[in-house]
């Protein structure tokens, strides 16, 4: 017999277990016995100021480390403040812990004080939920929770645990093996049209490999860069596939899709083949899937099944691992392949007559002149991670990423109020690299409460606000779309976030003018601890080139 | 169209929820769902009917198969041979004088009787989901007063060996 712990206590042990390094929540009712115990914790318990700030702060931290980050909120209202950070997670396919307290399991169903049924609330955009009952149990879930969000496609995991199972007394056994008979994720492999795609691979004119986040997810950054090495195959990145390769590489293309390069879009159109890997091919890419990449033969690797076919119809698929199917492809590549002098005379004369797109604004800041900035004085050693709007596009755009997991920003979900707190998330993963966080003045609001953690722990997260006093990628949509009516977009007056950064113990500072970009990035690197650079950008600034939403990526706007 | 989906999945808690909600998210329709245990502790079959053209219903398999609880997923209708039956049980108004009218129509549909009182009596069809209907459809002129049915419940048919 082992000794005597409460739920809570075996909870703790659990997480140890785990080598769980850092957590990120916010106490409550249905918690108190949860926090007692992690007064004695040995790992970091992070107080935020918000639950959904924990729930981004983990994910940012598991997508820096590559290992599940973990949150905790209490019962009712703190579980649905993490709702948005657990649909981020599972739309990224990022693993992701989330621990809820509940009501105890006597009153369970009885609309107790914050009771909420967050396993149902959130069953739609969740990889599993698990709610424990006996303290005993807890153990074996809880290596279940982070089996399961780390193994196959990662995602997030839900763990319930009643009040009254935190306080029960148990034994803290440590589970061997876990029984799972309907989750064998490394048995999901396909190889059977393996010959198809070499041979398409081999014959192939126009190749383009298309990386997406699951190459990040694979860790199969290296086999990538050799078989676009093998192949001579020019490479375009999705937003969340950015980093899979170093953009400095002269393979890369840079991003495609709605407001990717003009030559990555083109390069997908005209291409006879392409090697899709890790991505489920959204919408935010391919645009219509009618129209999409009409002459090509598409090969699709996925670690995920559900994902071939899904949106669009791919000729070859390859299902599992994508650094372990990389490397089996790159063996079987036997043919000698060209040097593809005209494809790549193709795509260098569409870089020399389609240059990104750039508006000018005489006088001002520019998005692009703080980027290319950002780009020189930190040589791209940094991790940056964004909020969701136009300032996460120019980003994506402009900021060069030279290694895997550099940058960070929700792709699928598009949740404003990321960025801020996956930064945090970021700087506990890896307390050696600066983070930037790259926001617009409407994310950073949602979540902005957090300056006052970063201060409180002395994260120094660089908050750089890309201010045009607007909703500005609703705003752009109005100017072009909905004939200039800003419905809601503008903000007659802006918050003083310099003020603010102040007041919550973190530094501000403010860049009107263009010849002060270099010097306030370097100041605000250089102070140790939080900075919010407040960057006024013009509002008429828009993201170009824009493919309209639904149409071809070939039908680009490059301007007003 | 539609496909008949066979689900072996762990029987715990919130495993209904789950295989409906994401039939419900992912934009599918059900038509039937039945679920029992099995011979196996622990294991439940589910037996869902899904609306869709078959690319959508490889998509709804793809997509069950990744719950966690769900061990398999058989897509009864596109491996083509399955035994699939539905139980309805039907109220019907049966005073004396219609009594033995009503006694020759179920025993054309091989109908049992469950239940008889005063005024009605219940009968129990099983079947193929056309005999059902036939047998409501010849009933009706008796005055049905209520019905009860299962879902479609199927397994796959195994055939002999050709040695």
């Amino acid at each position: 017999m082992g000794e005597k712990l409460t739920g809570a206590q075996i909870l703790v042990k659990s997480l140890e277990a785990e080598k769980v390094s850092t957590i990120f929540g916010l106490p409550g009712g249905q918690v108190i016995p949860l926090y007692n115990a992690l007064y004695d914790a040995k790992f970091n318990n992070i107080l935020v100021r918000h639950e959904q700030a924990a729930a981004h702060a983990a994910d940012g931290y598991s997508r820096a480390s590559e290992r599940a980050g973990v949150c905790i909120a209490t019962s009712g209202p703190g579980a649905t403040n993490l709702v948005t950070g657990i649909a981020t997670a599972y739309m990224d396919s990022v693993p992701l812990v989330a621990i809820t307290g509940q009501v105890p399991v006597t009153v369970l169903g009885t609309d107790a004080f914050q009771e909420a049924d967050i396993i149902g609330g959130t069953m739609s955009f969740i990889k599993h939920s698990l709610q424990i009952h006996n303290p005993n149990d807890i153990p074996a879930v809880i290596k279940k929770a982070f089996y399961i969000a780390s193994t196959g496609r990662p995602g997030p995991v839900l763990v319930d645990l009643p009040s009254n199972v935190q306080t029960a007394e148990g034994e803290f056994v440590w589970p061997r093996k876990l029984a799972l008979p309907g989750y064998h994720p490394d048995e999901l492999n396909n190889l059977d049209k393996l010959d198809e795609a070499v041979s398409s691979l081999e014959k192939a004119k126009r190749p383009v490999i298309y990386a997406g986040g699951g190459v990040l997810r694979s860790h199969a950054s290296k086999q990538l860069s050799a078989i676009a090495k093998q192949l001579n195959a020019p490479v375009v990145t999705t937003l969340m596939g950015k980093g899979s390769l170093p953009e400095s590489h002269p393979h890369v293309l840079g991003m495609a899709g709605m407001h990717g390069t003009p030559v990555s879009n083109r390069a997908l159109q005209a291409a006879d083949v392409i090697l899709a890997i890790g991505t489920r091919l959204s919408d935010r890419t391919t645009g219509s899937a009618e129209s999409f990449a009409p002459k090509a033969k598409i090969i699709h690797i996925d670690r995920d099944p559900a994902e071939v076919d899904k949106r669009i119809v791919t000729d070859i698929w390859l299902i599992g691992d994508a650094g372990k199917i990389l490397g089996t492809l790159s063996k079987a590549l036997t043919a000698k392949i060209p040097e593809r002098k005209e494809w790549y005379t193709f795509l260098d004369k569409i870089k020399k007559k389609e240059p990104m797109p750039q508006q000018a604004f005489p006088g001002a800041v520019t998005p692009w002149q703080v980027l290319e900035t950002l780009n020189e004085v930190t040589k791209g050693d940094i991790t940056l991670t964004t909020e969701v709007g136009q300032h996460q596009m120019w980003a994506a755009q402009y900021f060069r990423v030279e290694e895997p997991n550099h940058f960070i920003t929700s792709g699928g979900l598009g949740a404003m109020g990321f960025g801020f707190p996956a930064a945090m998330g970021a700087h506990f993963a890896r307390p050696d690299r600066p983070v930037v966080c790259i926001a617009g003045d409407g994310s950073f609001m949602m979540n902005i409460q957090e300056l006052d953690t970063c201060a409180r722990y002395n994260i120094p997260v660089k908050v750089f606000v890309f201010n045009n006093s607007c909703l500005g990628m609703v705003r752009q949509w109005q100017e072009l779309f909905y004939d200039n009516r800003y419905s809601s977009t503008l903000y007659p007056r802006d918050p003083d976030f310099v003020k603010i950064a102040e007041g919550m113990g973190a530094s501000g500072l403010r860049v009107e003018k263009p010849e002060q970009v270099e010097g306030a990035i370097e100041k605000a690197l250089k102070i140790d601890g939080p900075v919010v650079v407040d960057f006024k950008i013009p509002q008429e600034a828009c993201v170009f080139p824009m493919v309209p939403s639904g149409g071809c990526i070939s039908d680009m706007i490059f301007s007003k | 169209m539609s496909s008949t989906f066979s689900i072996l999945s762990q029987d715990q808690p919130g495993v209904l929820m789950r295989i409906a909600a994401l039939i419900y998210r992912r934009a599918y329709n059900i038509v039937s769902l039945s679920v029992s245990p099995t011979e196996e502790d622990g294991v439940s079959r589910f037996t869902v009917v899904v609306d869709g053209e078959p690319r959508i219903c490889e998509q709804v398999r793809k997509q069950l198969e990744k719950l966690t609880e769900v061990i398999s997923v058989t897509d009864l209708t596109r491996d083509g041979n399955a035994v699939e039956r539905y139980l309805k049980l039907i109220k019907v108004k049966a005073p004396q004088s219609s009594r033995s009218d009503i006694f020759q129509t179920a025993e054309i549909f091989r109908c049992r009787v469950v239940d008889l009182g005063s005024s009605t009596l219940t009968l129990e069809v099983t079947g193929a989901k056309s005999k059902v209907e036939a047998c409501i459809k010849a009933l009706q002129p008796f005055g049905i007063v209520e019905t009860a049915g299962s879902g479609q419940v199927s397994v796959a048919r195994s055939g002999f060996d050709e040695e």
